[in-house]
């Protein structure tokens, strides 16, 4: 039930694709993870058919892909998962989504999130938690966590999400799949609904570095409707290489602080060894503004999106109460549309930006931001790669942390200092910590994908580890 | 020199519409909206939908820079845009798009006549912004039960324009305002009849106390009204002890006063923060080639007027203060006396299209080269020229039309003449009384010519002539010795006049 892009394309020669995507919608309906917010069974057969019956050609000609629900995706509802946007169906597409519809693929749904991607565990849906298919006891991590569980749980071989503060690479490290944040700037976040602008991009999942890679060559790439878009094509699947020689990795000691579980810092140093073994060279490296970062990522992501958010007043689109005057209305729709984590961020966020504090909290962190900018840059001066743990511990239970924010927060320690940074981040599983999985956090300069790729894919050339899958799905 | 006796200051806020884009400032919506639909011009970007994204118009850009350098602004080596973060049903994404530090262009000044002579408003800075949508209230605002909302406007470019507090009156106020449209109308960027093209927001105070920002004024000469009425408001506190609040208030249009708005609504923060979905612009290359591009602007061109065509200053600035009407009399100017064109194009042209509320585009300029030129061929009067503006005005058609049509052309010399003679011989009587001193008597005889020429002569001209028959004898007049006089008897009355009138009457067949 689990398979590859290429075993894919081989079912869908010998077969068809409307088989494949069939089997995929049937998995989901039977489904206990809650992976998905919506399926979009029908539009999804009668686009496979149309693709068997034309023979249309593409890197992922008949591949079915699943879709954060934060993409706006044309005729397809896109909740956010949050229920101020219940009903609300986009009339345009994504720009990643205009690429995928190009290069053939399938999209079969819209996966489950925190909403607005706010959060680290999937818990703060309107639509329920989604379940790790390693434990359904467990989160599958966030934000992104329907994502990552559908790919982990064999309910869609490749699947978009997006990372603002590690909400790709968590959610791939705790449901055992490969996730990547690329460079801020290298694809287009136009239809992603933005939480925090500054700091987010798109992220493809797929259960290996391959699948990643390939996904990544097709959403990538220059979109005059994004400012902050790179003009600069992408094509990293044919130069995948099994071969770390010479490789200069710098260990921030930083990341293995206090709060690190013993096993997840051990996988992370054998998984060095292993590289090491391979024929790279390893330094430690300092980055001393690391402990600032969450501070700083928190009040910018909150700032920008009491901002973003301030749209959503149930006036054109989403919830609509019984209309009353504007205020008691506009009231009404927030106060009923929102979760309790949305209107905590929005208020933190509109505290750090008024009058009076916005001196205190958002230029100081912009300033924070820039310090660890530099961390960065430093680092990257003496090493190719950094490598880290992507969480500090393995997937914690539901309802665990959901009503202590603080201890959320400090969950993304170890990939929020990435997103402040701008640069590239890919989360490859390294190992097992009580049957869940761990995931091995690989840093990459601005715009040097390829070495992060190269570094995982020799990786996994080299484990076994991505070739695990949980039981009983 | 102006003492300024009760110590005002006014600053404005001038909103310029850059509504001759082609398209939106952050969108590709299409900015020629005025006859459409509500709601037909909008795309995912200027309606706010989730994931859209702002992507900068470089020509609304230029039309900034270029306004900032006719207004004498510094242009900022790069520009940002911020975000200004307040609730309105009009502002689709909960925020509007604008700028705060690193505005396109500041530290400018425009030159104004004053109360006492020359006067400089510094322009404080001229900014980018987008505008929001409009409010639709179905019947007035009070009744309406319901308000519906035009996202059309939503998105146009906006060019904020703050000056310093230097104007010391209404009246300066007003001309400041004249001056901008002035200025900015040579520019090319915006059309200033269109609805909604210039909005002002006035700041005034008086005896050094705090300022009362006055909203809602939807023209300029509502400005000079808020303004009047603000003065009076805020001597009247002064007056009974009382102080002056800092505050906005909103201009009522139909009573002609301003009204306090309610604290709560005007207690903003706006949470300025830097648009992160667009990239700071560095602009400062950009200032050299556009100011190149700039026309001359109105003062330059009003001092060539006077230089280049003789004319008097006051015309030479009523005919700059808008371009369209400059470039007309220009062109008119190099194929006629200027100096007679000027009096035209000023005095009538302009009267005339001013109370009809057209533009100068309702008048051709051939029409008015062919008008300036049957008044210098004496072909028509005056009073004709005039008749044919506002004809060619109020129905069109071409002045030799309407002159055949109404018989304007100027009866020649010699048919005024022998119109002139006619009637003394009809009306011998009239002639006589006349010549016994009886000056009102022509009257009689001038009405008779009017007549005869169907309107056709000048009336003066016909004076002229009778009064020379009658009195010289001939006409033109000539020197009343050298003239042999005779007298005739017309019917049963005798007049005298000079030999050659004689003769004529007698080849007429008169005598
Ligand atoms: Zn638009």
């Amino acid at each position: 039930m689990w398979a590859s892009i290429n075993e894919l394309k081989e079912k869908i020669h010998a077969g068809s694709s409307e088989e494949v995507v069939a089997e995929y919608l049937e998995r989901i309906g039977r489904s206990k993870l809650n992976a998905f917010i919506s399926t979009s069974g029908e539009s999804a057969i009668s686009r496979a058919k149309e693709i068997d019956a034309n023979d249309i050609e593409g890197p992922l000609a008949g591949i079915p892909v699943a879709i954060k629900d934060n993409i706006s995706t044309r005729c397809i509802q896109t909740t956010c998962a949050s229920n101020i946007l219940k009903g609300y169906v986009p009339p345009y597409d994504a720009h990643v989504i205009e690429r995928l519809k190009k290069a053939g693929a399938v999209i079969i749904g819209k996966t489950n999130m925190d909403e607005f991607a706010m959060g680290t565990s999937t818990e703060t849906s309107f639509y329920g938690a989604t379940k790790n298919p390693w434990d359904m006891e467990r989160v599958p991590g966030g934000s992104s966590g329907g994502s990552a569980a559908a790919v982990a749980g064999g309910e869609a071989p490749i699947a978009l999400g997006s990372d603002t503060g590690g909400s790709v690479r968590c959610p791939a490290s705790f449901c055992g799949v490969v996730g990547l944040k690329p460079t801020y700037g290298v694809i287009s976040r136009y239809g992603l609904i933005a939480y925090a602008n500054s700091l987010e991009q798109i992220g493809p999942f797929a259960t290996s570095v391959r699948d990643v890679t390939t996904l990544f060559d097709v959403v990538a790439g220059y979109d005059p409707r994004d400012s902050t878009s790179v003009d600069k094509e992408v094509n990293y699947s044919s130069s995948l290489e099994n071969n770390v020689k010479g490789l200069r990795i710098g260990v921030p000691e930083e990341y293995f602080g206090e709060g690190t579980d013993e096993k997840v810092e051990k996988a992370v140093r054998d998984s060095i060894n292993t590289l090491e073994e391979l024929g790279a060279k390893t330094t430690t490296v300092k980055m001393p503004h690391t402990k600032y970062a969450l501070a700083a990522y928190y009040i910018i992501a909150m700032s920008e999106a009491s901002s973003n958010l301030a749209r959503f007043d149930g006036m054109r689109y989403g919830l609509r109460t019984e209309d009353s005057d504007w205020h008691t209305t506009f009231s009404q729709v927030r106060a009923s549309g929102f979760g309790d984590e949305v209107k905590r961020r929005i208020l933190l966020g509109t505290y750090a930006l008024s009058a009076g504090y916005h001196d205190k909290y958002y230029l100081k962190a912009l300033k924070v931001r820039t310090l660890i900018k530099q961390d960065f840059e430093r680092a990257f001066k003496d090493v190719d790669v950094l490598i880290t743990p992507t969480m500090p511990y393995p997937a914690f239970k539901l309802g665990e942390k959901i009503d202590d924010p603080i201890s959320l927060y400090l969950a993304d320690v170890d990939t929020v200092p990435i997103n402040l940074a701008g640069v590239p981040s890919i989360s490859v599983p390294c190992g097992f910590s009580g049957g869940l999985p761990i995931g091995l956090q690989i840093i990459g300069k601005h715009f040097d994908e390829a070495t992060i790729l190269r570094a995982a894919y020799t990786f996994e050339e080299n484990t076994d580890f991505h070739t695990k899958r949980p039981e009983g799905m | 020199m102006y003492d300024n006796p009760d110590g005002v200051m006014i600053g404005l806020e001038v909103h310029v519409q850059l509504n001759k884009l082609k398209t939106k400032v952050f969108c590709g919506c299409v900015t020629d909206y005025h006859n459409d639909p509500p709601n037909s011009h909008v795309c995912p970007v200027c309606l706010g939908l989730p994931g859209s994204m702002p992507v900068i118009n470089k020509k609304a850009v230029e039309a900034a820079i270029k306004i900032g350098l006719a207004l004498n602004c510094k242009v900022e080596e790069h520009t940002q845009f911020y975000r200004k973060n307040y609730y309105y049903p009009d502002l689709p994404k909960g925020f509007q798009i604008t700028q705060y530090d690193f505005p396109i262009s500041s530290g400018g000044y425009v030159m104004i006549e004053g109360e006492d002579g020359e006067l400089r408003v510094g322009i404080t800075r001229a900014h980018m912004e987008e505008d929001p949508g409009r409010l639709v209230h179905e019947g007035t605002i009070d009744k309406s039960k319901y308000t519906l909302i035009d996202y059309n406007r939503s998105g146009m470019a906006l060019i904020e324009i703050v000056s310093d507090p230097d104007m010391r009156s209404p009246k300066e106020a007003r001309r400041y305002l004249d001056k901008l449209r002035n200025i900015v109308g040579y520019l090319d960027v915006f059309d200033g009849n269109l609805e909604g093209a210039m909005r002002v927001d006035a700041n005034i105070s008086i005896m050094g106390g705090q300022r009362a920002e006055i909203k809602n004024i939807s023209s300029f000469k509502g400005a000079e009204r808020a303004l009047l009425f603000e003065i009076v408001r805020q001597k009247n506190v002064l007056r009974r002890g009382g102080v002056v609040v800092q505050e906005t208030r909103h201009f009522d249009e139909a009573r002609e006063i301003t009204l306090s708005m309610r604290t709560k609504e005007e207690a903003h923060d706006y949470r300025y923060f830097p648009e992160p979905d667009l990239v700071p612009l560095k602009i400062s290359g950009w200032a050299p080639a556009i100011k190149e591009t700039l026309p001359e602007l109105p003062d330059a061109r009003r001092m060539r007027f006077v230089e280049q065509y003789g004319i008097k200053d006051d015309h030479a600035k009523a005919l700059t203060s808008e371009l369209k009407l400059a470039i007309f009399y220009e062109d008119v100017a190099k194929k006629a006396d200027p100096k007679t064109a000027a009096v035209w194009v000023c005095d009538v042209l302009k009267g005339e299209l001013n109370y009809r509320d057209l533009t100068v585009e309702a008048f051709k300029k051939e029409h008015m080269l062919s008008v300036l030129e049957l008044l210098a061929g004496r072909k028509i009067t005056e009073d004709g020229a005039v008749d044919i503006i506002r004809t060619l005005l109020d129905k069109g058609g071409s002045p030799e039309e309407i002159i055949k049509e109404k018989g304007l052309v100027i009866v020649a010399g010699d048919i005024v003449e022998t119109a002139a003679l006619e009637a003394i011989v009809e009306n011998p009587q009239a002639a006589a009384d006349y010549q016994a001193g009886k000056v009102k008597a022509l009257n009689s005889l001038v009405g008779v010519v009017m007549k005869k020429t169907k309107g056709g002569a000048d009336a003066r001209k016909v004076r002229e002539v009778l009064i020379a028959i009658l009195s010289d004898g001939f006409y033109p007049p000539i020197e009343r010795e050298k003239i042999e006089k005779t007298i005739i008897k017309i019917g049963d009355v005798m007049v005298e006049v000079s030999k050659p009138i004689a003769n004529l009457l007698k080849k007429m067949g008169y005598v």
